[in-house]
């Protein structure tokens, strides 16, 4: 084929274009990496990664893994990392949750409920979440009293502007046979809960499933308790000093965040479900009805199924919002990931090329992480045509 | 709000590293031909920078801005100050964004090695300090263990304030806000027990809180904190330029040269203040960037350190701070200048 044909034909021309396309963007990157690089050594600015190996010497007050003065600025930016999955998870659980239940109440018949529900929508999705997140932090959390003046509920939770502290279980030495007793009776109640479906399809008629499986649980668990002696102790939180001791202390930029978080997306989530609810055709509620089925099953097995196929995409961009708004912490002092790493260490090192891109990296790697698993569950619920 | 505007600051700066063409005019001539200096301040610390109400800047800092600025242009006003963070402000100077960073930044090792800083001098010789609330009744802050501390991320206060409980054997919870002005707010609504920063800091913040009365700062002083003015690495006569005018009006004190009787100076027959002043130019070179006269330029529009500083942050003002270290060598203090010469 001569070289004008190739010219002229269309697939060939495509395949050019997108190389060129290609090519130009490779060198454009390479050429701002190398050009970045020479203004830093230029400019006498550190670059390169070899700080995330040395010490941070600050403090970070919420951390779930063990972080010091004297670990390094790399553990710093784990402690940042686990504390945005932590806040961005329960948000998203919570959201979720909330989301449902609102968006099911705003259809509800009942009045009352389907406007409380409504007002709570209007309100939470007009409000921008900096200035909700203000509000629970400085008009809500804040004013709350010290410690020693905390709200107190039956000695065992307390609410201070220093958090809320709850009581800590503690095992003790019979914690474990009782665990099992547990465990035993779970696993005792879930098979009697098949069993009694299996015999319900065989046989049309259903057995009793709540008592049963309240006793199944609870009977073992309770004769092993009387035998041996308690198998719990409580860590119950005292005023000491400054603040309380002992038991398990939610502070307040944890807690502002994470209301503030879950009520904006339940919000938003709350939508998402009611639009999808009213996207299941309307025959489909009245073929059910027609055959006799209540209106609880008639929810849980024909419309919420159907409309989770409208749901799960616009979630999907709820939950990497939720996830990108956790960013706002360093608004209430949280030490998430931004405020950590692309706030103190990008400070202290003063390598803000490098703390920003990791930070935007790992945000990415999140967001396209989320997008996939929603993707893979969005492709079990999708009709499947036949 | 703040922080979303230091990430895009942060952002368009790390984009000004990237972009920007590695050769590049001297700091001076892009000052001239822009027509006005870039200072980055804090914008939020009365005595240091502020501005009123009509919008006019005031402070220690904003006042050494002027003073470069009257040395280059004969004018104390052509000067833009910039408000920066703390997270913002290495980066604004590394990439251009401003000239010159007075916002009560410490001096440091890593500051100068690592991060393409030059420090042109000590402005204000200060070091860090706790205020707690009276009623707390705590006097020491070896009592201070377990105490939650409100503190801004990112300061070398972060690191000083660690060190020093990690030392004492003692425990506290760091609550870190992006703005230092927040980290004041909140400590003022009781949810930290303590807030810590440099000590001239604390005295400007005290004069914010709903009940300055009701707090007192504690007698120790944990850190060396060398307050000054940097500039970007690498244009050796921009370096000179802003160290010499800290220095000339270091010396202006010391040889009783002040704003007012700068004028009358003109006929001292003393060696050194000739030489300040640019009568007699045997030190004088070209090389500078300036005409002869840019100190008297400085002295006379701005003023000498003791003017500035009785003027911002002195007993007379709503900070009252006593010269204590940043009194003149001569008069016991540890302010002293190279001479002129």
């Amino acid at each position: 084929m001569p070289f004008s044909r190739y010219l002229r034909d269309r697939k060939t021309r495509g395949y050019a274009i997108q190389a060129v396309v290609l090519a130009v963007i490779l060198l454009g990157g390479t050429w701002l990496i190398l050009n970045a690089a020479e203004n830093l050594r230029r400019a006498g600015i550190a670059s390169g990664f070899a700080f995330l190996d040395k010490p941070a010497g600050f403090e970070i007050s919420f951390k779930l893994i063990d972080f010091s003065a004297r670990s390094t600025y790399g553990r710093a930016f784990f402690v940042g990392l686990t504390n945005t999955l932590l806040v961005a998870s329960l948000g998203i659980v919570f959201a979720t949750v909330l989301g449902f239940v609102v968006g099911v109440a705003r259809l509800s018949r009942n009045w009352l409920l389907s406007r409380l529900a409504a007002a709570y929508i209007g309100t939470i999705r007009n409000i921008p979440l900096m200035l909700q997140l203000m509000f629970w932090y400085i008009a809500m959390l804040t004013p709350l009293p010290l410690p020693r003046n905390a709200l107190n509920l039956a000695d065992l939770f307390f609410l201070s502007n220093r958090g809320l502290f709850m009581p800590r279980p503690a095992p003790l030495d019979d914690f474990w046979p009782v665990a099992a007793a547990i465990v035993a009776g779970l696993a005792a109640a879930i098979a009697y809960a098949l069993w009694t479906r299996g015999h319900w399809r065989r046989t049309g008629r259903r057995l009793p499933l709540l008592w049963p499986v309240l006793a199944l649980v609870v009977l073992p668990a309770a004769v092993v308790r009387l035998i041996g002696g308690p198998a719990l102790d409580f860590d119950i939180p005292k005023l000491a000093g400054f603040n309380f001791a002992g038991g398990i202390r939610i502070p307040p930029e944890f807690l502002a965040l994470w209301l503030a978080l879950t009520l904006y997306s339940g919000g938003f989530i709350a939508e998402t479900v009611r639009a999808g609810i009213n996207a299941v055709a309307h025959g489909q509620v009245e073929a059910a009805r027609a055959l006799g089925l209540p209106a609880g099953p008639t929810m849980r097995r024909i419309v919420i199924p159907q409309a989770m196929r409208v749901i799960i995409p616009p979630m999907t961009s709820q939950y990497l919002n939720l996830l990108k708004n956790s960013s706002l912490a360093v608004i209430v002092g949280f030490p998430d990931l931004v405020a950590v790493f692309a706030g103190s260490t990008l400070n202290q090192t003063g390598q803000s090329i490098e703390t920003l891109s990791i930070t935007m990296a790992v945000f990415l790697t999140i967001s396209l992480a989320i997008s996939a698993l929603m993707n893979w569950y969005n492709r079990r619920v999708a009709l499947v045509e036949r | 709000m703040r922080f979303t505007t230091a990430i895009a600051l942060a952002l368009t700066a790390v984009a000004g590293i990237a972009f920007t063409s590695p050769a590049s005019a001297g700091i001076l001539d892009t000052v001239k031909a822009r027509g006005q200096l870039l200072c980055g301040v804090s914008g939020k610390v009365p005595g240091f920078s502020a501005p009123d109400a009509k919008g006019v800047w005031s402070g220690l800092d904003v006042d050494y801005c002027r003073a470069v600025a009257a040395a280059v242009f004969n004018d104390p006003e052509k000067v833009k100050f910039v408000p920066v963070t703390t997270t913002e402000r290495f980066t604004a100077l590394q990439s251009g964004e401003i000239d010159v960073l007075a916002r009560n930044t410490t001096w440091t090792f890593s500051r100068d090695a690592n991060i393409g800083l030059d420090f042109v001098g000590i402005m204000f010789h200060d070091g860090q300090g706790f205020m707690v609330n009276k009623k707390l009744g705590v006097t020491s802050v070896k009592g201070l263990n377990g105490a939650s501390i409100c503190i801004q991320n990112g300061t070398t206060t972060e690191q000083v304030v660690s060190d020093y409980f990690t030392a004492n054997g003692m425990k506290y919870e760091p609550v870190a806000f992006e703005s230092a002005d927040e980290a004041a707010k909140i400590y003022d609504s009781g949810r930290c027990d303590v807030y810590t920063t440099d000590a001239s800091g604390l005295a400007a913040r005290r004069t914010t809180l709903s009940n300055p009365k009701d707090h007192v700062i504690l007698p120790e002083i944990i850190s060396k904190e060398p307050l000054g003015p940097a500039v970007r690495q690498g244009d050796q006569q921009w370096s000179h330029i802003t160290r010499w005018v800290l220095f000339a009006m270091i010396n202006a004190e010391e040889l009783g040269v002040t704003s007012k009787n700068v004028d009358q100076m003109k006929a001292s027959k003393n060696p050194d203040v000739r030489r300040l002043i640019g009568e007699d130019d045997s030190v004088y070179s070209d090389k500078f960037g300036l005409t002869k006269d840019w100190a008297f330029r400085a002295i006379k529009l701005v003023g000498n350190y003791g003017e500035v500083f009785d003027r911002n942050v002195g007993p007379a003002t709503a900070l009252g701070l006593e010269r204590g270290p940043n009194q003149l060598w001569i008069k016991g203090g540890l302010l002293f200048a190279p001479p002129l010469r």
